[in-house]
């Protein structure tokens, strides 16, 4: 443990109208270390980081930078300190480039006044090069999915010259290998001597690229370990305290008759590649069906065009043999489709509604009396159901949306898809950001609603879920179905290999590591 | 686990929260005390009241429409445009009759008949608005800028910019009754009071007990994520522009009747005393926020206001100026308010953290 403090927090207390995020907490960064941080949804892990970025101000409590007390940071001294931040909750401009996002506020001049877009393109490609993405500089952000938009604010803590980089759940929504593009660059910052701050809920990520361990619950401290004295065993126990929560039970289930049908999609997008060339498959009664892909296969466009947004969308949908008629949002919501989006803060919530109308905004056709009266009871309960089930931590359901943490709001998106009481489930990343006991109760309800007889959709970059849930899985790649497996087929490399076809850049990264 | 609960908030904070009822009463304190010193008169007169009210209710009828187009994160500049328009309507069809001159025959119509053509036109060109908007993706401000000089434009071609006075109707043509709508009463309360009372109960169901009312706000909070929620959001924009050229139809009717004469340029700089009464009573232009009772409340700071400086004799530019500053001042605490309410419970913490060291 010889390894320096670059910096220290004392005794950090964070309050906020009704909640006490942060009961004095310490926290270290040894310099040009992997400095993981832990724990459960709402633990208060984004709170400490905001604090140390200068987005927010603590209640109390000092940090040091090296020697020097830093007093009234704002995020504009952290980032003249060096100390850059990958926020949770993504945080680019959508109505600019890639390039544009990624030299914001530090825009490469050409002349006094004018902005050189040319050389700044060409910084970003050499960025995105070395993430080993193919996104134009030149792309609107607001086109880009949440992985790639994941991957920009990477490229954009890489564009700047910092010593401390924060990574808020930077890969929630990588697959396999874009995570281990970025664990390479971790590598290389490193040896830069970069200190990084790392917070997952991906546990074996951080025995993967972790130094030093944190573990936080509830707001306090629980302890802070070198990596190698710990195993996986011990996070889990350690961030749910005690009792390791809840575990996934694979139950059987019947595998009935086939519910949902798709033939031959096709969706044209901005560029002249289509999004989805030929998208073919089923699913049946009570199974769950995984989809599985890199960044820009069209998995979440699949998951759109079955819930009726592309109306420019080719190919034939069948839902119990009928088609499903003109793309149309409610009404095929209303004959039991139901979608939990990729993207929670552009898609799935409203920010200035409360919890509990976020959780019925879908379902309120279900709870009307005489078609226009909400009834205060009926809807009361359905909240409260759902709190129960899915375990929202949240003051009340009468809070704002946007002081839950992160996890939790993808509960409540998550929340409100069922209580539209669905027939056809499509989940598209619908653990993203939540942590192990959560994931847990989460998979445990789409068990139990796969054993009622719901299909189950699920997009997931993260490979051990599909081992873990589902029956079947297919495998796009650039718009094409490349690939499928049942139970007994299904192995972590041959659904890397399917998820490489058409890749060229991936595919040759591939073989580069096998050999 | 956490010891703060609702009831902690301090004075200071209920205070901000209430900040525009406060300011009504406030300035209602202040015009009761200066106008009886310096004039004499009652300000708190229940006659004074209801002249007071009576204007509330123009603006306030119109602000309400306003307030559900501001919470879908639009804005409807057209509604003083509609209001004149209706007017010279209403005026002419009462004046002149309908005149079809391939029959060479006018048609006089029943009052309550010109009401509703009124109101299904004041309805249409909100739909108008509604259509530019969700379907041809013009922006709000500029879609109604357009129906704004449109309407105007159309109210001055109705007369060729006269006047149409004398509107009591006759009783050979059957149709007389206009006045009433403005100067009618039921016990002692002139009935656009009524209406407004009756439009503000109406709209409070429907924007807390109605899927329509949530899925108003949902719109405003985050379009895409309502229409992933199945909300029409295309349909319930048009509607909610519609609702807003019903409401200025209604006040246009209100004012040519009180007035019993239609007038081109009427309601001209209307819609921004609406805006101001919706963003006083606490609507916040980014959509999504805002309720109509506060709107009627931020009707009734202005009406106070004006008819307070009026009574004082407060020349007319300078009542701009203080119009102005009241609601700047009004938005500035709003901004502050978040402030305030992250220091108070903070403050609160130390106090506790200290009293449980102790
Ligand atoms: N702006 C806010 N207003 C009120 N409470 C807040 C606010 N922001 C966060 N909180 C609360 O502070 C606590 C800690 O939240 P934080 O976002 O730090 O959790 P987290 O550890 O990052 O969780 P996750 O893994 O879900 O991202 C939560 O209980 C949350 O509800
Ligand atoms: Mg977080």
């Amino acid at each position: 443990m010889d390894d320096s403090v670059i910096l220290r927090a004392e005794n950090i207390r964070k309050v906020y109208p009704g909640t006490v995020a942060l009961k004095g907490v310490d926290f270290n960064v040894y310099k040009g270390k992997v400095n993981v941080l832990v724990g459960e949804n709402g633990a208060g892990k984004s709170t400490l980081m905001k604090i140390l970025s200068g987005v927010e101000t603590p209640t109390s409590g000092r940090f040091f930078l090296g020697e020097e007390e830093l007093n009234h940071l704002t995020p504009k001294s952290a980032a003249e300190k060096g100390i850059g931040i990958i926020y949770q909750e993504l945080n680019l401009f959508p109505n600019m480039s890639v390039a544009e996002n990624i030299f914001t506020n530090r825009e490469i001049m050409k002349n006094p006044g004018w902005i050189d877009h040319k050389t700044q393109e060409e910084k970003t490609k050499v960025l995105l090069k070395r993430l080993e993405q193919d996104i134009d500089p030149k792309e609107m952000v607001r086109n880009l999915k949440v992985g790639q938009q994941q991957v920009v604010e990477i490229a954009k803590a890489l564009a700047e010259d910092v010593n401390i980089l924060i990574m808020d759940e930077p890969t929630s929504a990588l697959s396999k290998a874009e995570v281990d593009v970025l664990f390479k660059i971790i590598d290389e910052l490193k040896t830069a001597g970069v200190s990084i701050i790392y917070i997952s809920h991906r546990l074996e990520e951080l025995i993967q690229i972790g130094d030093y361990i944190t573990v936080l619950r509830d707001g306090s401290l629980i302890t802070e370990k070198p990596m190698e004295e710990v195993n996986l065993q011990w996070i889990v126990s350690s961030m749910v305290g005690g009792d390791s929560g809840k575990i996934f039970h694979s139950g059987d289930r019947n595998i009935g008759e086939i519910l949902l049908e798709v033939k031959n999609l096709g969706l044209r997008g901005a560029t002249e590649e289509p999004l989805l060339k030929d998208v073919s498959f089923s699913v049946r009664k009570g199974e769950v069906l995984g989809i599985y892909g890199l960044l820009g296969a069209g998995r979440s466009e699949t998951l759109e065009t079955i819930m009726g947004l592309h109306e420019d969308a080719a190919g034939e949908i069948l839902l119990d043999g009928e088609p499903l008629g003109p793309p149309h949002i409610r009404t095929r919501i209303r004959k039991g489709i139901a979608l939990v989006p990729e993207d929670r803060q552009r898609e799935g919530l409203v920010q200035t509604m409360s919890v509990s109308h976020n959780l019925t905004l879908a379902g309120l056709w279900r709870i009307v009396k005489k078609k226009f009266h909400i009834n205060r009871e009926n809807e009361s309960g359905s909240v409260e159901k759902m709190f129960k089930g899915m375990s929202i931590k949240a003051s009340t359901p009468f809070v704002s949306i946007t002081s839950l943490s992160g996890g939790n709001q993808q509960k409540v998106v998550f929340g409100k898809s069922l209580l539209t009481n669905p027939k056809v489930l499509l989940l598209d990343e619908p653990t993203r950001g939540v942590d192990v006991g959560a994931k847990g109760e989460i998979f445990n309800i789409m068990n139990d609603l796969a054993r009622d007889g719901l299909a189950i959709v699920l997009v997931t970059s993260e490979l051990k879920e599909i081992m873990a849930i589902c029956d079947r899985v297919i495998i796009l790649s650039k718009g094409n179905v490349t690939g499928e497996f049942d139970k007994d087929s299904m192995t972590e490399e041959a659904l890397v290999n399917a998820s490489a076809v058409g890749h060229m850049t991936t595919s040759q990264r591939m073989k580069g590591r096998v050999s | 686990m956490s010891s703060l609960t609702k009831r902690d908030i301090s004075v200071g904070m209920v205070l901000l929260q209430l900040r525009t009822v406060i300011a009504l009463v406030l300035l209602t304190a202040v015009f009761t005390v200066l106008v009886q010193s310096s004039r004499g008169i009652n300000f708190l007169h229940p006659l004074n009241l209801i002249t007071i009210s009576k204007h509330v209710a123009i603006t306030g009828i119109m602000a309400i429409g306003m307030t559900f187009v501001i919470i879908t994160g639009g804005i409807d500049l057209s509604v003083g445009s509609i209001v004149g328009l209706v007017g010279m309507i209403a005026g002419g069809l009462i004046h002149e009759g309908l005149v079809l001159n391939i029959f060479g025959i006018t048609i006089y119509f029943h009052v309550w008949v010109i009401i509703l053509i009124c109101l299904v036109l004041g309805v249409l060109m909100g739909g108008v608005n509604g259509l530019l908007i969700t379907r041809l993706n013009v922006a709000p401000f500029i879609g109604t800028l357009g129906m704004m000089y449109i309407a105007r434009g159309f109210a001055n071609i109705r007369s060729g910019g006269a006047t149409f006075p004398n509107l009591q109707g006759k009783a050979e043509l059957g149709n007389q009754g206009f006045p009433i709508l403005g100067a009618g009463k039921i016990i002692g309360i002139p009935l656009s009071i009524w209406l407004m009372i009756l439009l503000l109960l109406v709209t409070l169901y429907v924007s807390r007990k109605t899927p329509l009312g949530r899925h108003i706000y949902a719109i405003g909070g985050n379009k895409r994520a309502a229409e992933l929620s199945g909300v029409q959001v295309k349909s319930i924009t048009t509607i909610v522009y519609m609702f807003s050229g019903f409401c200025s139809a209604l006040v246009g009717l209100i004012i040519a009747s009180q007035l019993v004469a239609a007038h081109p340029a009427t309601g001209e700089s209307y819609e921004m005393n609406a805006i101001a009464a919706a963003v006083l009573g606490g609507t916040s232009l980014a959509g999504g926020i805002g309720t109509v009772g506060g709107t009627i409340i931020g009707a009734f700071v202005i009406g106070v206001l004006s008819d307070g400086l009026v009574m004082l004799g407060v020349s007319e530019f300078w009542q701009n100026v203080i119009k102005g500053l009241v609601i700047l001042a009004a938005v500035i605490l709003d901004q502050t308010q978040q402030s305030m309410n992250a220091r108070s419970t903070e403050a609160k913490d130390k106090k506790s953290q200290k009293e449980s060291a102790a």
